[in-house]
């Protein structure tokens, strides 16, 4: 390798500018306000979502670099922070949409002005290529698919450059909106296919660290475990041009130091803080906001496993449920970061999802429940949960072990490492556990198939099997009528609350801690925040 | 010479095949199902084993095992699940900069702990004898997450001298093109001054927290081998011919005792390149160490293989400098053919 010779005055420069302090010119503070920072915990393992493993962050990655046919409106929430409004679909790459008279098709018509990043019209041959590929690549898109009733590649159908029609198996109300989430996104199909091969007909080696796409926002730099950043496609046509011109988004794994960060104003934004840190920074009067969205469809839970003794018992499982010390796990393990899913005074009534249950902690009641479960002396069990939620789940778990020993039952506490949670899982012999579940699209109905249904996903993780209750879930999908789909709702909700299979805690929030001059933070369902509404003042 | 570390590299790949099935059989022992981990969040069972034989991971042990000893030879290490890349890129892109923070930070180890360890054997029971004990004791006593969060904390949040631990640059840079992976000497073959400078402040302190760490072994290892060498026979012998205390002190005395000094260079070296994770972590900074825990954490196979492979390689590699080096600072312990 060949040096080139090094002149001394470039050294001296170098060891003066070590010395002197940063300095900031008027380019560099414009090129700030339009520079948004990010530091998180992790970052994007790859830019492909539909990719063998995506990770969470790689959502956030389609959302900005991909455009769906439809997107979600918006709503002010009560507290005067903005949230999507999942009843409400907006064109995005589609201008118009209309459902058939029968209800079991639906054409959009794209835009015509749309191009994606290297210049290429988008059709509606790319949109039937993406879906087709989202049910090809199994694993994550094509079971996100079908929970839309997505199936089957004949359902799509390109029938000119600008009309694409979507032929439904049945009438599912979460197809529509199954079209407007981050695995619906629209691929560049004719960019795409030039690198795929014969063993890789959906090129997804090459999507995995290249992107096709036509969003709002380009890949500017990718360093998978250190860095993204963005910059903005100014020929965007599906939205309003977002104001920011880039993002970086760095990868630093510590939670201090990007509190740090923050309160001196080197990075913009953070999330995926301790519940602790974010208390403490929204009680602070300085220059960090937090906004706090409770999470949908989501929440932290005690699961007991309901088809083995001791739990296999429902007056056993509403003594656990009367005992857990839900006031000091909302005050110690939670920091108050959370809305609290018990001690309702009134019962179920609406199809509101997730709602509060009516048990709170009553020692007496507990006691006497085991009495007449037979269960006075007590037994032993673990309790297990997932290491990776550690900084919730350990102190969640202390309590609860404490709170146990009052009605007898002695248990020992079992980390689960975060690789082996999913596997544990898997297994169904926890006998209780602490986890925390959400679902994607809001609805209860689909939150109680992963959850409480005989088919028995991973997420049923106390294998609870109730004919009657299945029934309710499956009908409530289908259900054409708002009257009979609440009664279905309740009914499900009812039996879930009296059996108490899972014992709900608390509903955990998404903070987002930023500047106080970043404005525009709007919820979404997948988490990320859509930078493409966001700007600094 | 050159026979020699053909003779000595030779005899190095038995151990590296050894390495090779050793990492093969222990991180398919570890507990965890890759394939869980992998089907994400909506993961059913059925998704699961999909997974599972996309990875391979259906087949028996002997043929996964076959594969990768026929990719290894091909020059293909694998790719990494939660990054989703080539193992080998990432680690090539990791390397330098695990390489870099250490050199810096044993570079400035060696600087201070050198000097402190003579000056404290030359004069045993003075206050900088004291002073050498103090510091190695506190550099070894404190773990080096906890001096670098202090660090952090002190010089870049509370003074502000030091600039934001967010990796190897400023973030509204760019790195420089990229010919060794060392950022400092890539953006000087640049010419981009700018760059030059965040990369060496972005150091400063990730450098500092190594070195303290390091520094005790060294220091105290000096002090102790000085000491030695000083009480020796033809240390008197030099000082009773009337040579200055100054030659006695290095072309004598600290020639002889660098044998020791070396090894214990070289222990550090090879602990600090494999164990600054925690450092990494706190500092941001994208090396090989916390890559390899991440995918340690994943069930992540291919990474953990060659980040293993990759370190027993150095180690290969750097007891060879080491014992050449030894042949330069003394005669006899020249390697025999």
């Amino acid at each position: 390798m060949k040096l080139y010779p090094l002149p001394k005055t470039l050294l001296l420069s170098a060891c003066m500018a070590l010395m002197a302090g940063p300095t900031t010119s008027a380019h560099a503070q414009d090129r700030r306000m339009e520079t948004l920072v990010v530091a998180n915990e992790t970052g994007p393992n790859m830019l492909d979502i539909h990719g063998v493993g995506a990770n969470r962050p790689s959502y956030g990655v389609a959302w900005l670099v991909y455009d769906r046919l439809m997107t979600y409106g918006k709503k002010k929430m009560p507290d005067g922070t903005s949230s999507y409004d999942y009843t409400k679909l907006e064109p995005e790459l589609a201008v118009s949409w209309e459902v058939a008279k029968d209800g079991m098709s639906v054409v959009f018509k794209l835009r015509t002005d749309a191009k994606f990043h290297d210049g290429t019209p988008v059709t509606a041959k790319d949109v039937k290529w993406s879906y087709d590929r989202a049910l090809a690549m199994g694993g994550f898109p094509t079971f996100q698919m079908k929970a839309g009733s997505l199936e089957k590649p004949e359902q799509f159908e390109a029938i000119d450059d600008q009309t694409f029609k979507v032929t439904f198996l049945r009438k599912d109300k979460m197809s529509l909106p199954n079209m407007a989430v981050p695995v619906a996104s629209i691929y560049n199909s004719t960019l795409a296919k030039k690198h795929a091969t014969a063993s890789d007909p959906w090129a997804a080696t090459w999507l995995k660290n290249n992107t096709a796409g036509g969003g709002a926002y380009k890949v500017a730099s990718y360093k998978p475990g250190q860095e993204i950043v963005y910059e903005r496609y100014d020929e965007w046509k599906s939205g309003p041009l977002p104001k920011l011109r880039r993002i970086i988004q760095r990868e630093v794994p510590s939670a201090g130091n990007r509190r740090a960060l923050l309160s001196k104003g080197d990075i913009d934004i953070t999330f995926e803080m301790p519940p602790k840190d974010f208390a403490e920074m929204a009680q602070e009067k300085s220059n960090v906001k937090v906004a706090s969205t409770p999470i949908e469809n989501s929440m932290w839970y005690v699961g007991m496993l309901s088809n083995k003794p001791p739990f296999d018992n429902p007056k056993v499982r509403q003594a656990v449920a009367h005992v857990l010390p839900y006031d000091k796990i909302m005050a110690n393990a939670l920091y108050g970061r959370a809305v609290p899913l018990f001690g309702a005074k009134k019962p179920v009534s609406g199809t509101e999802w997730p709602t509060a249950t009516a048990y709170a902690t009553d020692v007496a009641k507990a006691r006497a429940l085991m009495a007449e479960a037979g269960q006075s002396a007590g037994f032993a069990t673990t309790i297990s949960f997932d290491l990776g939620q550690g900084t919730v789940s350990e102190p969640m778990a202390v309590l609860i072990q404490e709170a146990l020993a009052q009605i007898n039952i002695k248990t020992t506490i079992n980390k689960v490492p975060g690789s082996n949670w999913r596997a544990a899982l898997l297994k169904k012999d926890m006998p209780l556990i602490i986890n925390r579940f959400g679902g994607w699209l809001n609805y209860p109905e689909y939150f109680f198939f992963w959850t409480y249904h005989g088919q028995n996903a991973v997420f049923n993780t106390m294998s609870y099997q109730n004919p009657e209750m299945d029934k309710l879930i499956e009908s409530a999908r289908f259900e054409p009528d708002s009257k009979k789909y609440a009664q279905m709702v309740k009914g499900f909700i009812d039996i879930a609350y009296t059996n108490v299979p899972r014992i709900p805690v608390a509903q955990p929030m998404m903070d987002v801690a930023m500047r106080r001059n970043v404005q525009g933070y709007t919820y979404w369902f997948h988490l990320q925040p859509d930078y493409r509404q966001m700007y600094k003042q | 010479m050159l026979a020699t570390i053909l003779k000595r590299l030779l005899g190095a790949v038995p151990n590296l095949i050894g390495v090779v099935i050793v990492t093969f059989l222990l991180t398919r022992a570890l507990p965890g199902d890759p394939a869980a981990f992998f089907a994400g969040p909506a993961g059913t069972a059925e998704a699961v084993e999909q997974i599972r034989v996309k990875l391979g991971l259906d087949k028996p042990l002997f043929e996964q095992f076959f594969l990768y000893v026929r990719d290894l030879a091909h020059g293909d290490w694998g790719n990494s699940l939660a990054t989703g890349q080539p193992v080998l890129t990432e680690l090539t892109t990791r390397l330098p900069a695990s390489l870099e923070l250490t050199l810096v930070g044993l570079v400035v180890a060696v600087v201070v702990a050198i000097p402190l360890g003579i000056l404290a054997a030359t004069r045993p029971g003075s206050w900088i004898d004291h002073l050498c004990r103090a510091v190695a004791t506190a550099g070894v006593s404190l773990p080096t997450f906890f001096t670098g969060l202090l660090l952090a904390y002190v010089f870049y949040f509370l003074l502000g001298w030091a600039p934001s631990p967010l990796g190897r640059l400023d973030p509204y840079l760019t790195s420089p093109p990229h010919v060794t992976g060392f950022y400092l000497i890539d953006s000087l073959l640049a010419r981009d001054l700018e760059v030059f400078v965040s990369a060496a402040k972005q150091l400063l302190l990730p450098a500092l927290t190594l070195a303290l760490f390091v520094l005790a072994p060294l220091a105290r290892m000096t002090r102790a081998a000085m000491l030695g060498v000083l009480s020796a026979d033809y240390i008197r012998t030099a000082r009773a011919a009337g040579l200055s205390g100054s030659t006695v002190l290095f072309t004598y005395a600290f020639r002889n005792a660098l044998l020791p000094v070396m090894t214990t260079l070289g222990m550090v070296f090879s602990f600090l390149l494999g164990s600054n994770v925690l450092v990494e972590k706190v500092f941001a900074w994208p090396g090989i160490g916390s890559f390899a825990i991440e995918a340690l954490v994943a069930s992540d196979y291919a990474p953990v293989q060659g980040f293993v492979l990759t370190m027993a390689l150095l180690y290969v590699f750097l007891n060879l400098a080491i014992d050449i080096a030894y042949g330069i600072v003394d005669p006899r312990m020249r390697l025999h053919a």
